[in-house]
């Protein structure tokens, strides 16, 4: 009982300080990503490549001025950022990043709570996450505010069905809600997956599950609540230093938690694609090599100064992590993580290349095509999941 | 009864909810009336999970506090609602109101006393038939017609309400 304490509160632990680094460096990535996508260099100068950039960026929403403008309704307005983020960083305690594994002797599983609701538990946790936009929104005394914080909550609302639905039609082929031991109804290969798995591949509730997943965590094209061009910021436009940062952080963690769960939901979760036995298990050792041997050539073959002292030291690391993903030890621990975080890295990239690529959407096609498409597309799948399933039990 | 983290637990949620149920009644405002009624049925949740009901519990937070309260509250937003403005209480109000709570309470607490013996106290834990699996084998063998039934009268609900809807626009 009491090393059960011990080991949740050191998992608690890791689990808080690795996704907080995450949330900083993920901004840095995407900001990368535009950046290349638009052709420019992106942050370049804090750092080598810009890699200190999310420091400085902290540091600097820390040290600026808190400002509480006039008239606004002061608990709400204090209590609405602080609401968006507890809310965003609840719903990782119950998502599994990997098997139960064995730490010296001691069992433990790579997860916070393994809850038999997990499923409805984040469900129940984003839902509850629109109270600190709408607040914002509202309780900022502020037109734009409110109007953003308005088309939030009837947005998130709307989403909230076929994104519901979507997730339904998995549950019933997996036939658990909790999100370990619908992981381990996917294991095998990536056939079994259930974005493939028969009866019926989820291939439809997938896509329908991203493009509902985008509007909750309010990214392009559903962005909405903070369309700059008419809303000046949405609902945090009258929020300065850490409280503004915070809904960023939330945006953040939500992004995490959706791609995560549809990683859990669709794409077997830490499962390698095909077996070790056929070598899934050196594809990450693969990576990361030719990763540190194209650094290290271009770090001999360097187009900017910087870059001589850079890429070669970036190519080092590249090659120990392969190295260490050797080792057959920590390689138990470490290749299940490593599938968990490439698929949910890959969809987090998805995030970001939609948001450089498509426009932003009108506010009735918008609400339109949830209602109109998305919500009978999301039922008719469902029935038809339910129904081939029925028929082959 | 023995104090155990179940107890304690129970103690505080059932306080933050009978302490939102009266701010429901007490603030002027109906945002924050609104609000404190999210926290009445947040703690009821908690309440329930505590006697074992995940499920409901779930059911709860998403149905009630995740997407009742949040169309209340975009309600309240979107018509913007003001500050209630109290009007002084009638005499009958004034002389009747106390004593009427407190005999009310009375004979709840008088009533239960008596449908219920001492023994019967909750066990926190000894229920087991709150996870998703008994609920939907419950729902669709035991109580499958009153289910059913429950299902068309939402619908009825949905038709009167557009209904109504269109009325408005002619």
């Amino acid at each position: 009982m009491d090393s059960f304490i011990v080991i949740t509160l050191i998992k608690a632990f890791v689990v808080f300080a690795v996704l907080m680094t995450t949330l900083a460096y993920l901004q840095w990535v995407e900001r990368k990503v535009i950046a290349h996508i638009q052709v420019r260099p992106g942050p370049y100068r804090v750092g080598p490549h810009g890699l200190l950039q999310p420091l400085a960026d902290v540091i600097k929403l820390l040290t600026k001025e808190d400002l509480i403008p006039p008239y606004v309704n002061k608990p709400l307005y204090l209590a609405a950022p602080f609401l968006a983020i507890t809310m965003a960083l609840l719903s990782i305690s119950v998502i599994p990043f990997g098997p139960v594994i064995d730490v010296f002797g001691y069992k433990t599983s790579m997860q916070l709570a393994d809850l038999n609701i997990g499923v409805l538990f984040v469900l129940a946790v984003s839902s509850m996450g629109v109270y600190g936009i709408a607040l914002a929104g509202w309780s900022s005394n502020n037109k734009y505010a409110l109007i953003g914080g308005l088309r939030s909550s009837a947005q998130m609302i709307s989403y909230e069905l076929p994104m519901s639905l979507a997730i339904a039609a998995p549950l019933l082929i997996s036939n658990t809600l909790s999100l370990h031991d619908l992981v381990k109804s996917q294991e095998g290969s990536i056939l079994n997956w259930n974005i493939l798995h028969g009866p019926f591949p989820q291939i439809v509730s997938f896509i329908v599950f991203i493009i509902a997943a985008f509007a909750e965590t309010n990214r392009v094209p559903f962005d909405l609540p903070e369309a700059e061009n008419e809303l000046v910021a949405g609902f945090h436009t009258e929020y300065s230093s850490m409280k503004f940062a915070s809904f960023f952080m939330a945006e953040y963690a939500n992004m995490i938690t959706v791609s995560s769960m549809a990683t859990l939901l669709f794409l077997g979760g830490w499962v390698a694609p095909w077996p070790a036995a056929y070598g899934s298990s050196l594809v990450p050792v693969l990576i990361f090599a030719v990763a540190g041997v194209v650094a290290l050539y271009h770090g001999a073959h360097a187009a900017r100064k910087r870059d001589t002292r850079t890429f070669p030291v970036f190519g080092i690391v590249f090659l120990a992590i392969a190295g260490i993903f050797l080792l057959p030890k920590v390689q138990e621990w470490l290749l299940p993580l490593f599938w968990f975080c490439a698929k949910t890295g890959s969809i987090l990239f998805a995030f970001m290349w939609v948001r450089g690529t498509l426009p932003r959407f009108r506010y009735d096609q918008l609400m339109g095509f949830t209602w109109k498409f998305l919500f009978p597309v999301a039922m008719l799948n469902l029935l038809v999941t339910g129904l081939l399933v029925a028929w082959v039990s | 009864m023995p104090i155990t983290p179940d107890v304690i637990l129970f103690v505080v949620f059932a306080l933050i909810a009978v302490v939102s149920a009266i701010n429901v009644v007490v603030q002027t405002h109906p945002i924050s009336s609104a609000l404190s009624l999210v926290g009445v049925m947040g703690s009821l949740a908690i309440l329930y999970l505590l006697l074992g009901a995940e499920f409901i519990a779930a059911a709860q937070v998403i149905v009630y506090a995740g997407a009742v309260m949040v169309l209340f509250v975009f309600v309240i937003m979107l018509l913007n609602a003001g500050t209630e403005v109290k009007k002084g209480r009638s005499f009958m109000v004034q002389l009747l109101g106390v004593p009427l709570l407190v005999a009310l309470l009375g004979m709840t607490a008088f009533f239960v006393q008596r449908i219920y013996s001492p023994r019967e106290t909750v066990h926190f834990g000894g229920f087991t038939g709150g996870s998703a699996q008994d609920i939907g084998h419950a729902l669709f063998t035991a109580y499958l017609l009153p289910f059913e039934v429950t299902s068309v009268l939402i619908l009825i609900a949905i038709i009167g309400a557009v209904v109504l809807a269109r009325k408005e626009l002619e």
